[in-house]
């Protein structure tokens, strides 16, 4: 009886085991292995940092070859001193994984398209398999090995990036089960070596995040709707009202590459034939990613010494993309945000000068229709004859599955991104190739190691010349005095139109002819007005610009950017925090006005009319009480819905077009062209643009009442701001953040979007510095240095950024620790 | 007295074999220690069932007070417990407990 009893339990005891040590589906989800996950010694408790905990640690490595002392400060911000600068790379690089290892790797899982490696194919109603086809049909792994072999020709950036992966490998060669992230816990996997294709691998990702935009199927479609007039007003090249970010004249046009356009252009190209199907699901990076940064010269500010500020506006998440350091080496002496994935201070300052980036928006990205012989893709026709593609086989691994394999054709146009087997957003059932200038072989992280050291203004020339991609408005103020911009990437030079659709591959006569030469990619220097400035837009005239250079362009942050500061002398640091945290409504000014003109009074109810009321009172604020902003903001894209969609989608939601601006709204009603669309082409009436704005206001009454009651009219809760977690899951979010802010808006902040870094410096002296980001140092949710900074960021305060001297640090009051490598 | 020896007995080699194993290796040692001294089924499995019940339970407490509760009222929204850290440790604490009082409760079927 007792034995079989003994087996009877044996059995329970190990069936519970076996349960427990196995990842349940329940409700369609994967729980943690819960016997390990909830176990003290080895599962999340192991995650739960004591309060007071303290960072210190003596680590010794055969492969140091000097002496590295680090200090964490009040805030655990890193306080490297390293006796030589490749000891320094390899601390960041121990650093970033200590605080950071969780997030870097998966980021990269995500940039080379293995995100079901770890996933599985799908989970939460997320298609993991869909993302990781999309970010190998768009060439990221074939870009990050390029970018690699000029990592490894280039001996600075190889042997930074060699130590950068040592020091990661190390950190993660010295954890066991237990001290692994508790996300690795949550979803049962393990960390992977770190390699330099890895940190290659991150910066595809920015390139993608960051100059991966395009909308060159949605205007396809949009070209096959409307008339070439209607197009132009609709779509613009040139916006009226915005301010270059480049004035600087333009040298004569000699020895310029002249781009011809094909002969057979508009019969080919500017054609209205495509057929419309079914929305694709695309992926597609924030159309919003972008930034400010200026420079004001020393004849404006009341200490007389220059001033630069830099806020780069992206997604928002935690653990954040940022993490704050000062790297001291004999040869430079450096502090600003750093990105864990690869060696650099991206944004920052040194001992005697300080930059800043924001995105050039320009669009780096075409399509080419391949018509191959048959469906295997071996052979396409191209110049008159038969070419073999080769065929690159991207085997995508699927925890749990079998793997599943993309065939890639890749052409001389670039990779055959789209075809009937991973079918493009419009269905064509056609073959699209993809020239990407990411998919070129280039180093940018050899222009960030050349800028952490940058001494003068010849020094960031001679650092910003070899940047490529994503192109960048790099800022720069020396303690010398001088103040610069220049745009600094590879942009092909291109005829009218060109690349704004898909174009036809056959032969060459489409292709990039040229890249445009730096002599028209003019630097401006210490220009008289006293600033410099971008926000996104064009980055120069381009009503005279010899190329054409399209881009996303943002009209109203530099706009008004340019206006204050015009306007401002005597300039402090406390003035320029006010600039960067500025929350009035510029598109608003332009637009509020008109649409006031525009409304019928008539057909406005007692309940409408006081809402127009708020509106029309409203202080043109973006602050998170305001009411107004809400109503504005919904008002306007109503009022873009109304005014458009008839004439681009025939008020099919699905079909793939472009996004109208508002500003082109704007111009529209002013030019009285917005005639041309205010007609709803589906109502046998003639519709006016009053009756559409009218319209439109009073389709917004039911959104704003539904608001009203659930106490969410004003601003900051209408917005309902957050930062969430990379997996989306709120407890380790910060959501709900009742703050001012949105598109448009100097201070970008919109739902999970906005001012990911804020940063001002005065080139004093000894440099006074202030920088601030949504997020922590600690990338551990366990940590209560885990997300300590955002609220002090959502009230726009800032804290100071000390470049320390290591005598001072080292008695300093409130250290969280202090760890020394060496030999 | 063997009763409070074998909860303590559980309860050390319960926290020492993981230091070297996995996880659930304080089966194995709550298994041995059951047939080594010998109770009555019940007894064996409340003895080996508490050692590990309070030692889970207490670190889980330990960890906790020291984290401020930070980490426990956000892994009790994601498991979801409704955000309490108590019926979290508890259900670490009942975890430890069963599977190391099944384990007891078999080793002490054993003998005899």
């Amino acid at each position: 009886m007792r034995i079989a009893g003994s087996i009877f339990f044996a059995i329970i005891t190990i069936t519970l085991i076996y349960f427990l040590d196995n990842q349940l589906t329940v409700g369609g989800q994967k729980t943690p292995r819960l016997g390990y996950f909830l176990s003290p010694q080895k599962g999340f408790w192991q995650n739960a940092e004591p309060a007071d905990k303290k960072y210190n640690a003596d680590i010794h490595l055969p492969q140091l070859s000097g002496k590295t002392e680090v200090y964490f400060d009040e805030r655990l911000v890193p306080h490297v001193f390293a006796d030589n600068e490749k000891d320094a790379w390899f601390v960041q690089g121990y650093l970033h994984a200590k605080f950071r290892l969780w997030q870097m790797d998966f980021q990269t899982y995500a940039a080379a398209g293995r995100l079901s490696e770890i996933m599985g194919d799908s989970a939460n109603g997320i298609s993991f398999i869909n993302i990781d086809k999309f970010f190998r049909r768009l060439g990221m792994v074939y870009a990050a090995e390029k970018t690699l072999q000029a990592i490894e020709n280039d001996p600075r950036t190889k042997s930074a990036c060699d130590a950068y992966t040592a020091g990661v490998n190390t950190y993660i060669h010295s954890l066991n089960e237990k001290d692994y992230p508790v996300e690795y816990k949550l979803l049962n996997y393990k960390p992977e070596p770190w390699t330099n294709l890895k940190s290659a691998l991150f910066i595809k990702y920015l390139a993608y995040d960051l100059a991966g935009y395009d909308e060159d199927f949605e205007k396809t479609n949009a070209k096959s709707l409307l008339t070439k007039k209607q197009y132009e007003s609709l779509f613009p090249y040139v916006v009226d009202s915005m301010q270059s970010i480049i004035t600087t004249p333009l040298p004569k046009l000699v020895n310029v590459p002249n781009v011809k356009t094909p002969k057979n252009v508009d019969s080919v190209y500017f054609d209205y034939k495509t057929q419309i199907e079914p929305l694709n699901e695309a992926i597609k990076p924030n159309k919003n990613n972008g930034s400010n940064n200026w420079a004001v010269a020393g004849s404006k500010t009341k200490s007389g010494r220059p001033v630069l500020c830099n806020d780069p506006h992206l997604n928002l998440n935690l653990p954040s993309l940022w993490y704050e350091m000062q790297i001291s080496t004999p040869i430079f002496n450096t502090y600003g945000a750093s990105l864990p994935g690869a060696p650099n201070i991206l944004i920052g300052f040194n001992s005697t000068s300080a930059w800043g980036l924001t995105n050039s928006e320009r669009d780096v990205k075409d399509y080419y229709e391949i018509q191959f012989r048959d469906s295997t893709m071996q052979e396409y026709w191209f110049d008159s004859s038969w070419h073999t593609a080769e065929l690159r086989d991207e085997i995508i691994k699927i925890r749990n599955k079998k793997s599943d394999t993309e065939h890639i054709a890749i052409t001389v146009l670039g990779p055959v991104m789209y075809d009937p087997h991973y079918p493009d957003k419009l269905h064509t059932n056609k073959y699209y190739a993809l020239h990407w200038v990411a998919h070129e072989g280039s180093n940018e992280l050899a222009t960030v190691l050349k800028m952490v050291r940058a001494k003068n203004y010849t020094d960031y020339i001679e650092a910003t010349s070899t940047f490529q991609c994503p192109g960048q408005n790099f800022v720069f103020a020396d303690k010398a005095g001088d103040i610069a911009m220049r745009q600094a990437g590879k942009f092909p030079a291109l005829w009218y139109r060109q690349g704004d659709f898909l174009k036809p591959g056959q032969d060459s006569s489409y292709m990039w002819q040229a890249y445009i030469p730096d002599s028209l990619q003019p630097v401006m220097l210490n220009p008289e007005r006293g600033f410099v400035s971008s926000a996104n837009q064009e980055p120069y005239v381009t009503r005279t610009y010899p190329y054409y250079i399209p881009g996303t362009y943002n009209l109203y942050r530099g706009w008004l950017i340019n206006r204050n500061l015009s306007a401002m002398h005597n300039i402090t640091v406390n003035d320029m925090m006010q600039l960067q945290t500025n929350l009035y409504n510029l598109e608003a000014e332009k637009a509020l006005p008109l649409f006031l003109n525009n409304i019928d009074h008539t057909k406005l109810d007692e309940n409408a009319s006081k809402y127009l009321n708020l509106v029309s009172s409203w202080n043109l604020m973006n602050d998170a009480k305001s009411v107004g902003a809400t109503i504005f903001s919904i008002w306007m894209d109503s009022a873009i819905h109304k005014v458009y969609d008839d004439e681009l989608n025939g008020n099919n939601p699905n079909i793939p077009i472009p996004e109208v601006e508002p500003s082109t709204l704007v111009s529209n009603i002013i030019k009285d062209s917005a005639k041309l669309f205010a007609d709803n082409i589906n109502t046998p009436e003639i519709e006016t643009i009053k009756d559409d704005i009218t319209d439109a206001f009073i389709s917004i009454i039911p959104v704003l009442e539904k608001a009203k009651n659930n106490k969410s009219l004003e601003w900051g809760k209408f917005k309902d701001g957050g930062v969430p977690h990379l997996l989306g899951l709120s407890p380790f979010s910060k959501l709900h953040i009742d703050a001012g802010g949105g598109e448009n808006i100097i201070n970008a902040f919109e739902k999970y979007h906005g001012p990911s870094w804020r940063m001002i410096v005065e080139l004093t002296d000894d440099i006074n510095a202030y920088g601030v980001y949504p997020g922590g140092q600690s990338g551990n949710p366990g940590s209560k240095y885990y997300d300590d900074f955002v609220d002090t960021w959502a009230k726009e305060k800032y804290y100071p950024l000390h470049l320390y001297k290591e005598d001072i640090i080292a008695t300093g009051k409130n250290l969280l620790g202090k760890m020394v490598f060496s030999k | 007295m063997k009763f409070i020896i074998v909860v303590l007995l559980t309860a050390l080699l319960g926290f020492a074999a993981p230091l070297y194993f996995t996880w659930w290796s304080f089966a194995v040692s709550s298994f041995v220690i059951a047939l080594l001294i010998h109770q009555k089924p019940l007894m064996a499995f409340i003895a080996t069932f508490l050692g590990l019940f309070l030692l889970w339970g207490i670190m889980a407490i330990w960890i906790d007070n020291a984290n401020n509760h930070l980490l426990s009222g956000k892994i009790a929204l994601i498991l979801p417990l409704q955000g309490s850290t108590i019926l979290l440790i508890l259900i670490t604490a009942l975890t430890g407990g069963i599977i190391s009082g099944f384990a007891g409760l078999t080793g002490s079927l054993i003998r005899k």
